[in-house]
């Protein structure tokens, strides 16, 4: 059943990004350009998003266990590091640069557009270094 | 600043939103999982994965998502205007900068602020705020 509500969300969550025009690059840089003629549709997007996020985690966070039995991984972390901010200005020069995030990334790729293909393969590459990186770091402590 | 008229589409984009909101709520509620997508896909290239089969079936929806689109008649026409150089420049940040950041739009910026964390509050200014400075700097003093 895990992987059938997992399919079911991705669904909605890519028809969701498909009907608010943030599928949509040139949308997104509308939105980040506030020196220009200004889109904010974006900014209606995470109001609706977080409107019905806010009611499902206030109930989230109650739960012992998922509807299907499954534990709950919902980050509990507080601390604001400097990986955090490093890590959120290196993505929104990416974000700005090309107007894709992830989600996006992912649904044009699906649509069959080559430069998404070229995003999402030059994003596995950045995720891949990370990977390194980290287990390079995580041997030399155990080392 | 002047608000663009023409494309601004405040009740679809609060529309989508709100569907974007349902996903988040069902992956929460019947997985127990964040619906963050840098952190569904990345986490699958790191130490072997027993839960691959969530996150893959996930992925495959929202890849599959415009694929619905086209059968139903209304294929999706993004306006892509980067080019080349900058798409790849571009996906290789988003990818390392997500994974250093646990987090993108959809992690951060829809499920973090649902649930008042304050991480992903300053995340989500950090990289608003980095993506408008890009923008700005790329279209307005370089001109591209």
């Amino acid at each position: 059943m895990g992987w059938l509500t997992a399919l079911l969300s991705g669904l909605l969550f890519g028809i969701g990004l498909m009907l608010s025009g943030m599928a949509n690059p040139a949308k997104v840089l509308g939105f980040l350009d506030i020196a220009g003629r200004w889109d904010p549709s974006l900014a209606f997007v995470m109001a609706g998003a977080i409107a019905i996020g806010a009611i499902a985690f206030a109930f989230a966070t109650r739960l012992k266990k998922s509807l299907l039995g499954w534990p709950m991984w919902i980050p509990s972390s507080s601390s604001v590091t400097l990986r955090l901010v490093l890590g959120s200005a290196a993505f929104g020069v990416g974000w700005g640069l090309a107007g894709f995030c992830p989600g996006p990334a992912l649904v044009v790729l699906g649509a069959g557009f080559p430069k998404a293909w070229g995003f999402v393969a030059a994003m596995l590459a950045g995720m891949a270094v990370f990977e390194l990186i980290e287990r390079a770091k995580q041997s030399r402590q155990h080392a | 600043m002047s608000i663009d008229i023409v494309s601004f589409t405040p009740g679809l984009s609060l529309a989508g939103g709100v569907v974007i909101g349902v996903a988040a709520a069902v992956l929460v509620l019947f997985n127990g999982r964040i619906a963050g997508i840098s952190g569904i896909l990345g986490s699958m290239l790191g130490s072997p994965q027993t839960d691959a089969g969530w996150r893959l079936a996930f992925l495959a929806g929202l890849v599959g998502a415009p694929v619905l689109a086209v059968l139903l008649g209304h294929p999706i026409a993004p306006d892509i205007q980067a080019g080349w150089s900058e798409m790849l420049v571009a996906g290789f940040l988003v990818g390392i900068g997500t994974r250093y950041a646990s987090g993108c739009t959809s992690g951060h910026g829809v499920c973090g602020i649902s649930r008042g964390s304050v991480r992903s509050v300053v995340a989500t200014a950090t990289f608003m705020a980095s993506g408008i400075l890009t923008v700005f700097v790329h279209r307005h003093l370089l001109g591209g």
